[in-house]
């Protein structure tokens, strides 16, 4: 073995993968919030699915997403193999456990099974839809002079769902079409199935759980612990993490299905 | 007052255990959890009974001798003392005590409530030590200056008496804390800094030869140390671990 896979395949080593990872994921949530906030803008979905054809088109972000799945997948299996490995350590239980561990810390990993599922449902009901299913076309008409945006569905002749935009000028009218994907349509039916919603919502609780303890346990076994800073570190992690983030998620499916 | 003890009993390490009940009456407020086990083994030998192994040695919480995993808490419900400094004042008459042995599979159960923590040596043996030339001529540690901060730092961490409880308490049944504190009393020092990398690097490979889990941030050995050993010290051995692994000259 060569001294880096000694290095991580140590209990220490082991662990800093997790934190790598997870605190990757974290920061791929602001990421996903931001974008995901236009979904609230009143155009009819013109800046979401504009914004979608460019996350799934731009080479950077392209490569970025694949580390993404990488990272949620090696996190995911990589946490179960080492709550089997922690399992195995105490073979024989207690008759009774008055453990001090928060509720979060000590159940990190059913907290994460959940939200497996969850971006599984998540991936199958967006992600899977926009590649491969069959989604509607929407073409949005903006008038250049005043920035006012008209839409109608369409699916223009010759169109396949390999198409992801398409941008024409008219100059003489003074306006611009944009023909794309409705992934905002995909949002509003998805989001009408009150369920659905259930699931959505509770997933995001469920999450806030898992980062209340994972963020700020995530610097610790990076070894970055000071009293100057793990204030802040602790903040950040139960105010925005743990609490702001996933409730901004939640306000999303709760906001189309009263919408 | 009089009490109700659910205990651990274990022939030997092959056998399987299994809890028995057994009944004490007039203990004394100020007995310590230790003198009321004797009690019971006074009443078990007068019975003809084979009496309960649990392991102690100073009575006086510096040992790190006595173990008992008491009502779900290593060391019972007082915070920040052993078992052998626990005091019967805790309990109430009438009250049902589940009293087991500290459970890891790196702390094999050797008899009743007594677990072989030898794991803990070899762990020491790995690098928990400094190297002292003794010609005659050795420097009077009192001559190399020390900053306070750091000095307080090492002797917290040095206060560590190698119990397990951290281990008992852990739900991975991690060793961390107890190896981190290991490692933070030599790291901190410049008496230490000769062996820091190996120390950590081999500390940290016989501690997962021992087959302890790994470290999940719960706290729980923090809350039930009763020495108060803090986390900061995990902290401190993980940054030690990296740095010599991604510094030190292989070996």
């Amino acid at each position: 073995m060569s001294w880096l896979t000694k290095t991580l395949s140590s209990s220490i080593g082991k662990k800093v993968l997790m934190a790598i990872t997870g605190l990757f994921l974290c920061s791929f949530l602001i990421i996903h919030l931001v974008g995901n906030l236009q979904l609230f803008k009143d155009d009819g979905g013109y800046a979401f699915n504009t914004y979608t054809v460019f996350m799934t088109t731009n080479p950077l972000i392209k490569t970025v997403s694949y580390v993404l799945y990488f990272s949620i997948l090696f996190h995911a299996f990589w946490g179960i193999y080492l709550e089997y490995q922690n399992k195995k350590a105490r073979p024989v239980g207690y008759a009774v456990s008055n453990n001090q561990g928060s509720f979060a810390s000590k159940n990190m990993a059913i907290l994460g099974t959940i939200i497996f599922v969850y971006i599984a449902v998540h991936l199958s009901d967006f992600w899977y839809e926009y590649k491969w299913g069959h989604l509607p076309y929407v073409t949005y008409t903006e008038e250049l002079a005043t920035g006012e945006i008209t839409s109608i569905e369409s699916l223009p002749e010759g169109y396949t769902q390999e198409v992801k935009m398409l941008e024409t000028f008219d100059e003489a009218a003074g306006t611009k079409s944009t023909t794309v994907k409705d992934l905002y349509l995909e949002a509003e039916l998805a989001f009408s199935k009150p369920l659905l919603v259930i699931f959505y919502v509770l997933s995001m609780l469920v999450l806030g759980f898992h980062l209340v303890h994972g963020f700020q346990s995530g610097f610790q076994t990076l070894g970055l612990n000071h009293p100057k800073y793990n204030p802040v570190i602790k903040k950040i992690g139960v105010w925005i993490f743990a609490i702001l983030i996933p409730f901004a998620f939640a306000v999303i499916p709760v906001y189309f299905l009263i919408k | 007052m009089d009490l109700t003890l659910k205990i651990w009993r274990q022939k030997n390490a092959e056998e399987k255990g299994g809890i028995v009940e057994y009944k004490v009456n007039e203990i004394s407020d100020h007995m310590s959890f230790l003198e009321m086990m004797d009690v019971l083994n006074e009443q078990l030998i007068n019975e003809g009974e084979e009496p309960v192994a649990f392991d102690h040695d100073c009575r006086e919480g510096i040992c790190g001798s006595c173990s008992l995993h008491i009502n779900g808490e290593p060391h019972g419900p007082d915070a920040g003392t052993t078992t052998c400094q626990l005091h019967m004042r805790k309990f109430k008459d009438g009250d049902t005590i589940f009293i087991e042995p500290f459970r890891a599979k790196a702390f094999p159960v050797v008899k009743d409530l007594v677990i072989d923590r030898s794991a803990f040596d070899r762990i020491q043996h790995a690098g928990g030590y400094i190297s002292v030339n003794t010609s005659g001529n050795t420097q009077d540690a009192n001559a190399i200056p020390i900053p306070k901060v750091d000095a307080d730092k090492a002797f917290d961490a040095a206060t560590c008496i190698g119990c397990g409880a951290c281990v008992a308490a852990c739900k991975n049944a991690s060793a961390m804390l107890f190896v981190s504190a290991k490692v933070s009393q030599f790291a901190l020092l410049p008496q230490g800094k000769v062996e820091a990398e190996e120390r950590a690097l081999n500390m940290v490979k016989q501690m997962d030869e021992e087959g302890f889990g790994n470290c999940t941030n719960t706290g729980a050995c923090e809350a039930e140390c009763p020495k108060g050993i803090s986390l900061e010290n995990i902290a401190r051995m993980n940054r030690e671990y990296l740095s010599a692994a991604f510094s030190a000259d292989p070996q």
